[in-house]
């Protein structure tokens, strides 16, 4: 192990004084990749040549006298569904293999312009589609705490990325739990952010009203630094949140004490493993100790957030997919018709779980259907909101578990789509109901492999969350520590 | 109460997705696709007559901007990455019935 700094803080913190390069920086990292990439594959596209642009211009800058930014010189890998002008995005689909976009996400542009060097495009399940990166055509990512173990998704190579070294943060996409559910897995922070606080532009959409852009990183600092350079009103998203960026760093070390912390009973029952709710009620008893009043709340409708989520999702996500028709972008399978090269190209562009999730979406908003399925979930969505509603006028912050179990093995859940759905059950509520969480490592499970707590705040809340984050890092036992 | 879902139907579903499903394809979708609506009917038996729907997290209204021209993205970079292109169009095959 190299002595170079660790944290993005840190790194950014030294070439801004000019004590490191980052053109040191990068080859630390790149020789990282060179050692492990080949058995964990957390990238699908390692862009030597425009890091090493990248770096070559941040310490010119450093040389001239002027300042990079913010994430001057920090590696940072990208999720391979944001939008990267000239350079390869695929969403981790045949469709859109080779495809290089005319234009760069707005999250892009904000951390090249806070002088972070971006080293590549993250592998994910399909569209963003699954909890595993099982779902990519591309190939699984492996867990990089045990190459045995998938590293959760649908953020899997972004969160395998900074598990394994290879950049200190990262960014995902969350619209049912796949930034926090694989930093969990992987034993990272992950943040997904109010709904409208980060620009979804360039962002390949999967369901609108639930998507954001956030942070992966091994610190909570680290994670409120990138937040804080990507977060903010951009006015080619209809629906960015037109407001400052919030102050994250600044209010970090303010703890818990007087906080009001509820444990979501609804959460911590059937289905969530033993081990895994062990740790959450020690994080409770951490946030407890430094001050916090920590109760119990009932979250009813969280019961139903499954069933909603995966009516909602896939009905937006069968809207949003139809774009990919073989006539603007990506691949085409000629036929001699218009109508025939449309489904010849969809059959054989897209993958199993996105095929299922676009039938399962146009199912529930056919005629005859809507109103029982499509119709319904949205009212249950209007439940999970009031529920929210109420259980913020007694907490600041909902703490729960952020997966149900510790990492799984690669192929347990393949056969049964429904049990790979109920890894959301825990990260889902919150965006239906476009609220921030965040999930903070908090020791092993019974397996050794890593547990993630889930901390939920009110809208536009980050700061709070934040600063209790904070704590649960502080007091967060060893991973290897044995639990009684 | 809907029923379960049958082969035809996921059939019909198919073909409005534009998506061609092999045999095996189908009666595999339709088992999964079954299993999936049966858990989501614990949402879809629920009395929910008195509760508005909530389509967005956000109250959405119209964003205005004022009517300036700005830079959009290049043309001839979007067209380079399409399938097919003629005359600095999208070229597709044959539609409305014409001979190919």
């Amino acid at each position: 192990m190299s002595s170079l700094p660790i944290t993005a803080i840190e790194i950014a913190s030294a070439v801004r004084s000019g004590s490191l390069s980052a053109r040191e920086v990068l080859d630390d990292h790149l020789s990282r990749i060179e050692e492990r990439e080949g058995e964990i594959h957390a990238f699908n596209l390692v862009m030597v040549d425009e890091a090493r642009a990248a770096a070559a211009a941040v310490d010119a800058i450093v040389a001239a006298g002027g300042d990079p930014g913010p994430l001057a010189g920090v590696p940072l890998a990208l999720k391979d569904n944001l939008c990267t002008r000239g350079i390869p995005t695929t969403c981790s689909s045949r469709i859109l293999e080779g495809w290089r976009p005319p234009y760069d996400a707005t999250v892009v542009q904000r951390v090249n312009a806070a002088g972070a060097v971006s080293i590549g495009k993250t592998n994910l399940d399909e569209f963003a589609m699954g909890s595993s990166t099982e779902n990519s055509a591309f190939g699984p990512t492996r867990n990089p705490r045990d190459i045995g173990r998938v590293p959760g998704g649908s953020s899997g190579g972004s969160a395998a990325a900074v598990a394994a070294g290879f950049a200190p943060i990262s960014l995902g996409s969350d619209t049912g739990g796949s930034i926090r559910q694989p930093a969990a897995l992987c034993g990272v922070v992950g943040v997904k952010p109010t709904y409208g606080l980060v620009s979804r532009y360039g962002l390949i959409a999967f369901a609108s009203s639930l998507d954001q852009v956030g942070p992966f990183s091994t610190t909570v600092a680290d994670s409120a630094l990138l937040l804080e350079a990507i977060a903010g009103h951009d006015n080619r998203d209809s629906t960015s949140i037109d407001s400052p960026s919030p102050s994250l760093l600044e209010s970090l070390d303010g703890g818990v004490d007087g906080l009001r912390i509820g444990l979501v009973t609804e959460l911590m029952g059937e289905g969530i493993a033993p081990d895994v709710a062990a740790r959450v009620r020690q994080a409770a008893d951490a946030l407890t100790a430094a001050g916090a009043q920590v109760g119990e709340v009932s979250v009813p409708a969280a019961a139903y957030g499954l069933s909603a989520y995966y009516l909602i999702a896939p009905a937006e996500a069968s809207s949003n997919l139809a774009r990919y028709d073989g006539v603007r972008y990506g691949m085409r399978v000629d036929a001699p018709t218009t109508a025939e090269m449309n489904a010849a190209t969809r059959s054989a562009g897209f993958g199993d779980e996105v095929k299922r999730r676009i039938m399962l979406g146009t199912y529930a908003l056919s005629a005859g259907y809507y109103d029982a399925y499509y119709g319904k979930a949205l009212k249950v969505r209007t439940l999970i909101v009031r529920d929210f509603e109420r259980a913020y006028a007694d907490f600041d912050l909902l703490l729960t578990p952020t997966s149900p179990t510790t990492a799984f093995r690669f192929g347990d859940k393949t056969a049964d789509p429904l049990s790979m759905y109920l890894n959301d059950i825990c990260t889902i509520p919150t965006n239906l109901a476009g609220h921030p969480a965040m999930s903070v490592p908090f020791g092993g499970g019974a397996d050794g492999m890593p547990v993630g707590v889930q901390l939920l705040a009110p809208a536009l809340a980050e700061a709070t969350m934040f600063r209790a984050a904070a704590v649960l890092e502080a007091a967060a036992p060893a991973l290897d520590e044995v639990w009684s | 109460m809907p029923v379960r879902l049958t082969r035809d139907e996921v059939a019909k579903v198919a073909d409005l997705a534009r998506l061609q499903l092999t045999d095996a394809d189908l009666e595999r979708y339709t088992e999964q696709l079954g299993a999936v609506l049966d858990h989501a009917e614990d949402v879809a038996s629920l009395n929910l007559d008195d509760v508005p729907p909530t389509s967005h997290p956000l109250p959405l209204v119209n964003v205005l901007r004022a009517d300036v021209i700005v830079e959009g993205v290049d043309r001839e970079e979007v067209l380079s990455q399409a399938p097919s292109v003629e005359d600095r169009r999208f070229r597709v095959p044959a539609i409305l019935g014409e001979e190919p």
